[in-house]
């Protein structure tokens, strides 16, 4: 599958597009994390919550946890609201 | 990308050139200047839009500097380099809470506040304070970092620090790490709220340090919950002496007297004796400066009257004296936060202070006058300055 990359983390991945493999949001977000490290943890925090203003959409639907099985999908998209001054 | 500028001369004589850092709302200067901090070069910006909470060059090897960073919308980290910011490096485990156990519910660092170097006989060791209150400890350098659960998750600790509600507006903090440079196991820490806490054993064990310090009227005094430390600092060239702005005034703490006694109750009384920071001088122990915050009514946290003014003490807060020279006569509503403002190690010692406004302001005698250094910056947070010798 691809992952879509927002701006802000593109430092990590230095492309908006990369590949990515798992069966839960949390298995692609550790495989992420192995080939760029650091990049978790801007997402997720330290309870294993996806961070405010930080979505994760599969298939145009809203994702949430990071154990659930992932809907099959050609493409993982990472959001980042525009929100702040 | 790099500029120059030179600022008002001056007769001062100094021992070697400094480098001031330059934490911001959306990223982080490094102001390089000459020995007579006559000729400033600019480095900067370094992570445009970023939020750097605190930027710190260690004076034990003059070339590691951490930046406590975040952005809107992503966790916090902490920044590493050692070229003065030419490459950065982030740490590979960034401070962060305890995982909480299943059902209940953990807390999460929004953003690391405070960093501070151990002592010279520590080289490698730093502390991070975040918000929420937390303490951390790294011990390669700011790679790798882990939570104090002595303090963290401790259920006394816990109560002291209230919620997020108690706590300052841009969230409750710890700050204001001393590592004593005789003792690397004599630590203390501040809490907005919570109180000062002292340890004498490597921050195994801890002893709340609030006695004499003033609460909000009608509050207990003797309920650490309710004190709101802004900014500690202790005396290099006396390391038993500490001097305090906190919420409810001024107070200095000679150990082994626990005791804070007050020593803002000499300010002008249309300015009072609140503030965010406290700097004191590298070598005379009765010498420090405040800058005072209008703490009336709903707190409007600006230079009182609008007239910017800092205020030292000669003698250890007996007396105050006022010190504008330089700065607008009128109609400047500057606010400082309490990282906001510090000394450097020359003779006389420079001052340096910067506003939410962005501006940055140098006094090369220790406060007799002072002149604009840098304008338009993003709202400053914390200064930190070293003397490379």
């Amino acid at each position: 599958m691809r992952v879509l990359i927002p701006s802000a983390l593109q430092s990590y991945t230095g492309a908006p597009l990369v590949d990515g493999s798992g069966e839960t949001l949390g298995a692609v977000l550790d495989g992420l994390e192995s080939r760029f490290p650091g990049l978790r943890f801007r997402i997720v925090d330290e309870q294993e919550r996806i961070r405010p203003h930080l979505r994760v959409f599969v298939n145009g639907r809203p994702l949430f946890d990071l154990n659930a099985p992932l809907p099959p999908t050609e493409q993982v998209n990472f959001v980042l609201a525009l929100s702040g001054g | 990308m790099d500029s120059s500028l030179r600022v008002v001369s001056s007769r001062s004589r100094r021992v070697g050139p400094v480098v001031l850092l330059v934490a911001t709302r959306k990223g982080a200067w490094i102001l390089h200047g000459d020995a007579g901090r006559q000729t400033w070069r600019v480095d900067g910006p370094h992570f445009l839009g970023h939020v750097i909470s605190h930027l710190v060059l260690d004076p034990r090897d003059g070339q590691t500097l951490l930046a406590a960073a975040r952005t809107g919308h992503l966790g916090p980290t902490v920044f590493r380099s050692t070229d003065f910011g030419r490459t950065w490096t982030e740490a590979a485990r960034p401070p962060a809470f305890a995982k909480a156990a299943p059902g209940e519910t953990g807390r999460v660092v929004d953003h690391t506040f405070w960093l501070t170097p151990s002592n010279a006989r520590e080289p490698g060791v730093w502390y991070a304070g975040t918000s929420p209150q937390g303490l951390f400890r790294s011990e390669d350098g700011g790679v790798t970092w882990a939570p104090f659960s002595t303090l963290n998750d401790d259920p006394q600790f816990r109560e002291w620090m209230g919620t997020v509600q108690d706590g300052t507006p841009d969230g409750p903090k710890l700050h204001s790490i001393l590592v004593d440079p005789r003792d690397a196991r004599h630590l203390h820490i501040a809490m907005s709220g919570g109180g000062v806490h002292e340890s004498t054993d490597a921050g195994q064990t801890w002893t709340p340090r609030v006695a004499g310090l003033k609460v909000v009227e009608g509050f207990d005094p003797a309920v650490v919950t309710f004190h709101d430390p802004h900014c500690v600092r202790r005396c290099l060239s006396r390391p038993d002496r500490l001097y305090q702005q906190n919420h409810c005034g001024i107070f200095r703490q000679d150990r082994p007297d626990a005791d804070w006694v007050s020593i803002g109750d000499t300010m002008p009384a249309k300015v009072g004796a609140i503030g965010f920071p406290m700097v004191v001088h590298p070598r005379d122990a009765d010498t420090a400066w405040v800058f005072p915050m209008d703490g009336s009514d709903v707190w409007p946290r600006t230079s009182p009257q609008g007239k910017p003014a800092a205020y030292v003490t000669h003698n250890a807060g007996r007396t105050w004296k006022r010190q504008d020279v330089g700065f607008p006569r009128s109609q400047a509503w500057w606010t400082l936060k309490r990282q906001a403002m510090c000394a450097d190690a020359g003779d006389p010692v420079g001052l340096y202070l910067g506003t939410t406004s962005g501006e940055l302001w140098i006094s090369r005698d220790e406060g007799v006058a002072w002149a604009p250094l840098m304008q338009h910056l993003p709202e400053i947070y914390a200064l930190d300055v070293v003397d490379l010798r």
